[in-house]
């Protein structure tokens, strides 16, 4: 599995355990819309969002959570993170 | 802002205030009173023949002087001229002791913490006795109009 592939699954597992009941956790896609498709709410959104940093070892500011509307977009911004980190 | 200040902000009034008085408040705590006035209409119901303060009033008054009044004072001057938008996300809280009609309760919260416009912080409500009554964790959004979305 490549890194990348690696980071997928472990951000699927953080969303999913903020998934609604009527939510699977096998429709997260990385088109999935969080708000809109996941039913997440903003404040289950933040949460996601302190897992992820805990998970990649990253900090994400206000602009990176504005961008933050489907799961691709939330891939895209902790892969631009850890790139610049090293 | 000062505690005079932040008490102006908040968007309750009776019946559904539960904020008397702020005793501190900084960046990462607030503690705060409120007397449970005998004729508060809730104490008609809960219970008939026996009145208690219901545990989701305990629970508001927690959320008021520990979450929004806290929020008030983080935002700052975000707020100074945008209305205030705050919703509850989630509440756990467990309860020790009654508090009876005429008590005056005393309730400190310490932020857990503040970003992306979600406050979580732990709360305690202590009666008039100063003893622990209840306490949990408490989260909120919290956000004015310029400060976010």
């Amino acid at each position: 599995m490549s890194e990348k592939e690696k980071r997928y699954q472990e951000l699927k597992s953080i969303v999913a355990n903020y998934l609604p009941d009527d939510v699977s956790a096998e429709s997260i896609s990385l088109q999935s819309h969080f708000i809109n498709e996941l039913n997440i709410n903003s404040a289950n959104l933040v949460d996601i969002v302190l897992d992820v940093e805990d998970a990649f070892d990253i900090m994400l500011e206000n602009e990176d959570m504005d961008q933050m509307e489907t799961v691709q977009d939330a891939l895209r911004i902790v892969d631009s993170k850890i790139e610049s980190r090293t | 802002m000062n505690k005079i200040e932040i008490l102006k902000k908040l968007p309750y009034a009776e019946p559904f205030l539960f904020v008397d008085e702020l005793l501190d408040i900084h960046s990462e705590g607030a503690v705060g009173k409120f007397t449970f006035k005998r004729d508060m209409n809730f104490y008609r119901g809960h219970f008939k023949e026996v009145p208690i303060t219901p545990g989701v009033i305990l629970t508001e008054c927690c959320a008021q002087i520990g979450l929004v009044c806290l929020g008030i004072f983080l935002l700052g001057k975000d707020i100074d001229e945008t209305p205030l938008q705050i919703g509850m996300s989630s509440s756990d809280m467990e309860f020790y002791i009654p508090i009876y009609p005429g008590e005056t309760v005393r309730v400190e919260s310490e932020k857990v913490y503040f970003r992306f416009g979600k406050l979580k912080c732990r709360v305690k409500l202590f009666n008039q006795a100063g003893e622990l009554a209840c306490k949990g964790v408490l989260a909120g959004m919290l956000k004015s109009e310029r400060n976010g979305k």
